[in-house]
């Protein structure tokens, strides 16, 4: 990866991570660098082999081929040492339905080795911190989702983790409830400096939060980078799209923009134009719209949206396998367009 | 520190009313034959009078069985009652990963959950052999001698011995089914071939390789080996075993557990074993047992260190 070259040492790093169960390679020569103090977003479909990495990371699961090293420790081998450093917040995370939020908290903090008053005030900080003192007397069994997601926060805070790994973090909550674990997850990488491991499927979620993101198929790492790099990746197949709509719509606007030097095809969608190009036009035309007295209502690249890069990996994963996941694709990224609006 | 954490949930948990209820009745039930029962046994035969306090634990009424064979058949169900969803519960849960993410030995967390069971058993064990012991003190004013009191201790002990295998088979299960019910439905049916069905199907292969009855002299001669078969694989069963052991342990009168010749009868002084010989009896079935719960353990440890613990 490009990006681990500059700047901090990375924290985790992966070279030739191979994991097989039976025929089915489930995750494929990984190579994987994760900086310091970064948000690092794996994504991609289910059963894409996220949660298998994640594992091999915090090694429960030895790799059949491969290393995966965190701050400079073998996963597999020293695993307990790993583990000291690494939170692992687990999809749909669970604790004791018969003990209280803040009793689950001080059985894990007794097992990484705290104890006395020391551990009281951690608890109690931590409690605050993920908003849950209210409900920190409550048997945990009856906790909703979004307030064991956030118990399970302060549960991987207990140790003080240098790297904590999220396993879908998102999955089940509300609109709210993702809000507030984003602006967490962010305060975790930039106020206290550690670095987030984060798997997901749901793009506009992690998005916003990644600082650098890569996209995993079928066990493969297809793409790497931060959203601009992983939208210029697929512009590099030759074709660059704008969406623009304009005041006013009028038929001279289309031999405007077909008149224009680079562009290849204009469609009109609706209020839309999609314009496909060799270039990105985005300054030119905005100019030559200007100069023609025309007003912008709506000028946008497609392809630096994270929903967009992720179909485009897609379409051309199906261009190899077949088109049969093309429409479920699709309907996938259509459902999280639609959860994100709420 | 997980073992005080597995043995605070057992004490807590909703299970420990049954456990109790289940120790009650046993002690309970066990000490109304025994007191219903011992006045009969030393009208009808007086000849080990000099055990009679020991006769607490073996005596049955008329239709209620003694202690010593309600626990020989209600051991195993506290065993498999505290096993069966150890690992299991924790991974319906889903604490299961979050557990082996922590900085510990993932063979802490299953050697944990074996010793807190086996520390509740023995506690449960020797609270309710104990209590019988003093009750039976009270009520009969019979006072224990040394050898009683040394041969009532290693019997519980042999209780807990004999739990604690049932405990191990349960963890194994409870490690490689996915749910609880499940597991608890395989320890109850093997607990039920061990305690009913070995012996019909002892009978039955002993019959095959030996048969006995035609009158002829080969029968005759089989009618030993056929016993000694039958016998050995009945041995086989952990119930058995327990039973052997602790009925000769009880009761100093028996002299051997194998089948006895008229020949090697002969010239034997008809006495009562001392502590050290009855426990040279029944060494090989501590043993066995001892080696029956290590097994079980041991695949119940194997069968969790290698598995993969992914979410629910």
């Amino acid at each position: 990866m490009a990006g681990a070259e500059k700047g901090s040492p990375a924290v985790i790093r992966t070279e030739g991570l191979t994991k097989r169960y039976g025929e089915l390679t489930a995750v494929d020569h990984l190579d994987l660098s994760v900086l310091k103090g970064e948000v690092f977003g794996l994504l991609g479909p289910n059963g894409a082999g996220k949660t298998t990495t994640t594992l091999m990371l915090l090694g429960l699961t030895e790799p059949d081929e491969g290393q995966a090293r965190i701050g400079g420790l073998d996963c597999t081998r020293d695993a307990i040492e790993v583990k000291r450093t690494v939170g692992y917040l687990p999809d749909n995370v669970g604790f004791y339905s018969a003990m209280t939020g803040r009793e689950n908290l001080r059985f894990t903090g007794r097992l990484n080795g705290l104890a006395g008053t020391e551990l009281e005030e951690k608890i109690d900080a931590l409690l605050e911190r993920v908003n849950m003192t209210d409900a920190a007397d409550k048997k945990a069994g009856t906790y909703s989702r979004g307030m064991r997601q956030r118990l399970g926060i302060a549960d991987v805070l207990m140790k003080d983790p240098r790297v904590i790994i999220m396993d879908e973090p998102t999955l089940g909550i509300d609109p709210q409830g993702v809000r507030e674990l984003m602006w967490l997850i962010r305060d975790l990488a930039e106020g206290d400096g550690r670095t987030v491991l984060l798997s997901s499927h749901q793009l506009h979620q992690v998005q916003r939060v990644c600082d650098r993101m890569g996209i995993f198929v079928q066990g493969k790492m297809i793409a790497c980078g931060t959203l601009e790099e992983l939208g210029r990746q697929i512009d590099h197949d030759g074709v660059n799209t704008l969406e623009l709509a304009a005041y006013p719509d009028n038929v001279k606007l289309s031999g405007i923009i077909k008149a224009m030097n680079g562009v290849m095809d204009v469609e009109k969608n609706s209020d839309m134009y999609i314009i496909h190009s060799s270039f990105d036009l985005r300054r030119a035309l905005s100019r030559e719209l200007a100069q023609q007295g025309y007003t912008i209502m709506h000028l946008r690249q497609a392809g630096s949206d994270l929903d967009e890069i992720y179909r485009k990996y897609f379409e051309k994963e199906d261009g190899q396998n077949g088109t049969g996941t093309d429409t479920g694709k699709r309907r996938e990224s259509k459902i999280s367009h639609s959860e994100s609006a709420l | 520190m997980l073992f005080e954490k597995e043995t605070a949930d057992f004490i807590c948990g909703r299970r420990m009313i049954l456990f109790v209820i289940l120790m009650g009745l046993i002690t309970v039930t066990g000490f109304y034959a025994a007191a219903s029962g011992l006045a009969d046994a030393i009208d009808s035969g007086s000849s080990s009078a000099s055990f009679l306090f020991l006769k607490l634990f073996t005596v049955s009424a008329n239709s209620i069985p003694s202690y010593n064979s309600l626990m020989a058949l209600m051991g195993p169900f506290i065993g498999i009652f505290m096993g069966f969803d150890a690992i299991g519960s924790e991974r319906a849960e889903g604490t299961l990963n979050r557990l082996v993410s922590q900085p510990l030995y993932r063979d802490h967390i299953i050697i944990g959950k074996f010793l807190a069971g086996l520390f509740l058993a023995a506690v449960m064990v020797f609270s309710s052999g104990l209590v019988i012991a003093a009750v039976g003190l009270i009520a009969t004013g019979l006072v224990p001698t040394a050898a009683e009191a040394a041969r009532l201790l290693i019997y519980l002990c042999f209780c807990v011995v004999y739990i604690g295998l049932w405990l191990a088979v349960a963890v194994w299960f409870s490690t490689v089914c996915r749910h609880a019910a499940t597991s608890a439905l395989a320890c109850i049916a093997l607990w039920l071939f061990c305690s009913i069905f070995i012996s019909l199907l002892a009978g039955i292969v002993a019959d095959a390789l030996y048969p006995v009855g035609g009158g002829d002299m080969a029968a005759l001669m089989n009618e030993m080996k056929n016993y000694t078969c039958e016998m050995n694989l009945n041995r086989l069963s952990p119930y058995y075993l327990f039973g052997e052991a602790t009925s000769t342990l009880l009761n100093p009168g028996v002299r051997s557990i194998n089948a006895v010749t008229m020949t090697q009868l002969s010239g034997a002084l008809s006495s009562t074993l001392s502590v050290g010989q009855s426990m040279l009896l029944v060494w090989p079935h501590l043993t066995a047992l001892v080696a029956l719960t290590l097994a079980a353990f041991a695949g119940a440890y194997v069968s969790f260190m290698r598995q993969e613990i992914r979410a629910r």
